[in-house]
């Protein structure tokens, strides 16, 4: 058992109805830490193996899949979201998809730049 | 529906017993360091009110020399290069330093934690930041001015701001990048108090649509301007280290810097009409004794203005060279912000109906508001669609539709927030028929200032620059007077103001008879705003409920 | 939605404790008035439940930041990509990787802080959080190393730029590709976003750095021993968050064409 559950919830204390979006406290256990740490220590080492291997078009999908890969084990257990009310992941959603908006509606105009001029 | 109307109070109360209350927030502590180390948020909306006023009438003194300068065809009053850094003060001010933080930073800052039943914003300490970043930013802002000026426009186009002009370019831009994160801080403060102060009882959908819409703005600010602060980063540093991001012969892409541009500064005009349009909710509402119709609509339009808010951006960069592909569909998105905008009118229009209306001052400014905005927002539509945009940008007439969305809008729901507030910020009345006057005047002077200035852009006179065809000159002299009387109409507001901060008739606690929260409380309200958590167990809008309270307390009483 | 129909309450009775070795830590939600508790905040859990989230927003805020620099990045990587693979291929991997690892190493000593903070050790606290410290410089450290490499290369964008090792490699003695004058030129738009990328991150280390100097201190003082964790685990956020910009940063930058040769 890596870690465990303090319950404080609305179901278990009547009287803390103030957030209930805030299901449990949540204390992460070092050996999850630990965990997170090698697997995260892992795929650098991978990321950077991968890299002198000639896959073409894949290289950068990989590079970029391992990072989002840590990124995300990241996010979910070093800075605890995994255990955090839906409001901070809705919120963390929001974040990336405007980044998205900002990346993808943008690089429209510069793929569609070169349409219908040849 | 005909009984509540019937219950409703169109007579206001008398307010000859009413008495400035012993304890307030204004009396709590004595001092200046009292008040610039307070982390309370009515003081610090107070702070704000005090420092956006001196930059609006900066600002504002650089439209009249604007004006002044356009009153005849020849370049006779300043060369070209000052008249170049008249707009770029006038836009840089009145945009970052005025409009942004108008209400959201005073009357939001004031309002939001007493609609909500708390006793204050969420960060107090954050909100004093703000505020002192604010300040930097304007000191910034004016230490570019006194040093030479900027001259690049508000909007800081690259190559131009990078590699054509030696004025103060890095000094503004830094002051908007200091000011923008004051603006981020208090979209984040409004966040977290909204999602996690509310009082028992206050649901949702029973938050007055003031806040709705603050909520809305500060998604925006939070989201928005990051991305401007990092743009303007790099033209800081394309200027002093010449990198190249934004330098074509070095390999960067001009338009890269406006794509990051808008994506905050198309935004950034919801940032500045949003809280606005919360104030106008609460005024129409009050002054016609009815509830908001389609409560819900226009709750989430708010919300959908936001949302859409970040999919059209590119409209501002339609002639610069943009893919035409890209500009079509940027094009058809700009048609879907004009959707929410005109279920506010809509539902705004229908509130007016069978309503109880009066004509106090705030609903003038109201009214004002609804018309202008509704010119200001159709105009917008012509701009939107590619082929007429082709004609109308960078003229006189994309001038006017944004003054009138922003002036003709915004300053008018400012002033009439302020106005529908002041008994609850300072327990004092303003003056009544002098108000009344104001509202008018800056109603007439604002129409002939703008309107002439659509017939000139359709006419194809182009903006930012000080000589124009002698045809012209009818129209701009025509806009020029209008101008005159505007700054009387925006005059008369801070004298009377300040005359009735010790002269002013004594407000009571609900001079409007309005059934907001903050309504409820002294004015002006104490330090914690509340003796004890209020509870929410009505609907917001709820005239019935207001009139049995005030019922049921005579009965107490007497 | 209704999460706000809310009695006042504030006392609430001591649930049955299911793990009684870890009594320290429920005792917090016994709702005494502690000293870092805030007059307008109702409750102790509203309060850092507001704390957290306004950090997190915050956090969104810094996304919306780098995300500008990370656009920049994407379009001039496809436009110039030979340029770019020329000068990625110029950094140094082992010292690159030794710094992923570095600082995936201080996130890890942080996090352990924070599971300190909230079992209450001060002494394990404050030696993690020294430990979060010592690896934040150690990154800064050789950071420096390969900016001052860069510097003295002339890969710095700016008038001093020399393109000479991307058009003439051999003479360099580079396994390289030699690169058309003006894609060569191109190579600058990839220093400056390296240098621009990696210097915000390393600013935003470095105010982190300071930050930790002042929270070890508050720690050895004992400020984070009684429960009081909200500042810790935000900051920790914000460290973790570094890290994880990191974690792109490095193969964008570093890792784009390492096999030209085959």
């Amino acid at each position: 058992m890596a870690h465990e559950t303090i319950h404080t919830d609305g179901t278990q204390d009547p009287m803390n109805v103030t957030n209930p979006e805030h299901a449990q406290r949540h204390i992460v256990r070092p050996l999850q830490y630990t965990y997170v740490f090698g697997t995260l220590l892992l795929f650098t080492g991978i990321t950077i193996g991968v890299a002198y291997i000639d896959l073409k078009w894949a290289n950068p999908v990989i590079a970029l899949g391992i990072a989002c890969f840590q990124a995300t084990i990241g996010i979910l257990f070093f800075m605890h979201v995994a255990y955090q009310s839906r409001l901070i992941k809705i919120t963390i959603g929001v974040g990336f998809f405007l980044f998205l908006v900002l990346v993808t509606m943008t690089m429209g105009d510069y793929v569609s730049r070169a349409w219908g001029m040849w | 529906m005909s009984a509540a109307i019937g219950n409703t109070i169109v007579s206001l109360p008398d307010q000859s017993t009413a008495q400035i209350p012993r304890h307030n927030y204004i009396n709590n502590e004595h001092g200046l360091l009292s008040w610039l180390l307070t982390s309370d948020h009515k003081r610090i909306a107070i702070l704000y009110l005090i420092s956006i006023t001196f930059f609006f009438f900066i600002g504002g003194a650089f439209a009249g020399l604007i004006r002044l300068e356009l009153l005849t065809p020849q370049p006779d009053l300043v060369s070209s290069d000052t008249y170049n850094k008249f707009f770029t003060m006038h836009g840089i001010i009145m945009i970052f330093l005025f409009l942004v933080p108008s209400v959201p930073a005073t009357l939001g800052n004031f309002l939001i934690p007493i609609m909500l039943g708390a006793k204050d914003l969420a960060f107090p300490k954050i909100n004093l930041l703000s505020w002192y970043l604010y300040m930097i930013g304007g000191t910034l802002t004016l230490t570019a001015l006194v040093l030479g000026g900027v001259d690049t426009g508000w909007t800081f186009t690259t190559p131009l701001s990078t590699h054509y002009l030696n004025t103060h370019v890095i000094t503004a831009a830094t002051a908007i990048f200091v000011a923008g994160f004051s603006s981020i801080f208090t979209g984040l403060n409004f966040i977290v108090t909204i999602h996690r102060m509310r009082c028992p009882g206050m649901t949702w959908f029973r938050m007055p649509l003031f806040v709705w819409a603050h909520y809305a703005a500060s998604l925006l600010m939070v989201l928005g301007t990051p991305v401007l602060a990092i743009a303007l980063t790099l033209v800081a540093l394309e200027r002093l280290f010449g990198i190249g991001v934004f330098d074509p012969t070095k390999g960067g892409d001009p338009l890269l810097f406006q794509h990051l541009f808008w994506f905050y500064s198309h935004p950034a005009v919801y940032i500045m009409i949003l809280p606005g349009m919360g104030v106008i909710s609460e005024v129409i509402s009050t002054f016609s004794r009815k509830r908001i119709f389609g409560y819900t609509a226009v709750a989430f339009s708010s919300v959908a203005i936001a949302l859409f808010g970040f999919f059209v951006w590119e409209h501002h960069m339609f002639i610069m060279g943009v893919s035409s592909y890209s500009a079509l569909v940027f094009s058809l998105l700009t048609m879907l912000v004009a959707v929410p905008s005109a279920i506010k009118i809509f539902n705004w229009t229908f509130t007016l109906q069978k309503g109880s209306i009066t004509f106090e001052t705030p609903m003038l400014y109201a009214f004002g508001f609804m018309g202008l905005f509704t010119i200001g927002g159709l105009t917008g539509i012509f701009l939107g669609s590619l082929g007429m945009d082709i004609h109308l940008t960078e003229t006189y007439f994309i001038v006017a539709h944004f003054h009138f969305v922003m002036v003709g809008g915004m300053l008018m729901a400012f002033l009439a927030g302020i106005h529908f507030w002041w008994p609850k910020m300072t327990g004092r009345m303003y003056p009544e028929s002098l108000s009344k006057l104001a509202a008018v005047t800056t109603f007439i002077g604002f129409n002939l200032t703008f309107l002439p200035q659509f017939i000139l852009g359709y006419l194809g006179m182009p903006r930012r620059y000080h000589a124009y065809p002698p045809e012209f000159q009818v129209l701009n002299v025509l806009s020029t007077a209008g101008a005159t009387v505007l700054g009387f109409g925006y005059m008369l507001p801070m004298l009377y103001l300040a005359w009735s901060l010790k002269y002013g008739a004594i407000a009571g606690n609900n001079p409007w008879q309005a059934t907001g929260l903050e309504w409820q409380i002294q004015s002006p309200p104490l330090m914690e705003n509340f003796i004890e958590t209020p509870v929410m167990d009505h609907e917001a809008y709820d005239y019935e409920w207001l009139a049995n309270k005030t019922r049921n307390e005579v009965t107490t009483v007497g | 939605m209704d999460n706000a129909l809310a009695s006042t309450g504030l006392t609430t009775q001591p649930a049955p404790d299911p793990h009684p070795h870890e009594t320290a830590v429920h005792a917090e939600h016994e709702h005494v008035a502690l000293p870092q508790h805030r007059h307008h905040f109702e409750t102790e859990e509203q309060q850092r439940e507001a704390g957290s989230f306004g950090m997190w927003l915050f956090l969104v805020t810094e996304i919306m930041f780098f995300g500008g620099m990370f656009f920049a990045y994407l379009l001039y990587r496809n436009w110039y990509y030979p340029a770019f693979a020329a000068a990625s291929s110029q950094l140094s991997v082992p010292l690159g990787g030794t710094n992923t690892a570095i600082l995936i190493t201080s996130g890890f000593c942080m996090a352990l802080g924070v599971w300190a903070a909230e079992v209450r050790r001060r002494k394990m606290l404050v030696v993690t959080l020294i430990l979060t410290t010592l690896f934040g410089l150690a990154f800064l450290g050789i950071k420096y190393d390969e900016y001052h490499e860069k510097y003295e290369l002339h890969h710095i964008p700016g008038n001093n730029f020399n393109v000479s090792q991307f058009v003439n490699p051999a003479a360099y003695g580079i396994k390289e590709e030699p690169l058309a004058p003006d894609m060569a030129q191109k190579t600058q738009i990839f220093f400056f976003l390296y240098f621009a990328m990696t210097g915000m991150h390393a600013v935003h280390l470095i105010i982190g750095i300071g930050l930790l100097f002042w929270l070890t201190w508050r720690a050895h003082r004992g400020d984070f021993s009684s429960g009081y964790v909200a500042p810790i685990e935000n900051f920790g956020l914000y460290w973790h968050f570094i890290d994880i910009v990191w974690l792109f940063l490095f193969p964008l930058l570093y890792l784009i064409n390492r096999h030209p040769l085959h």
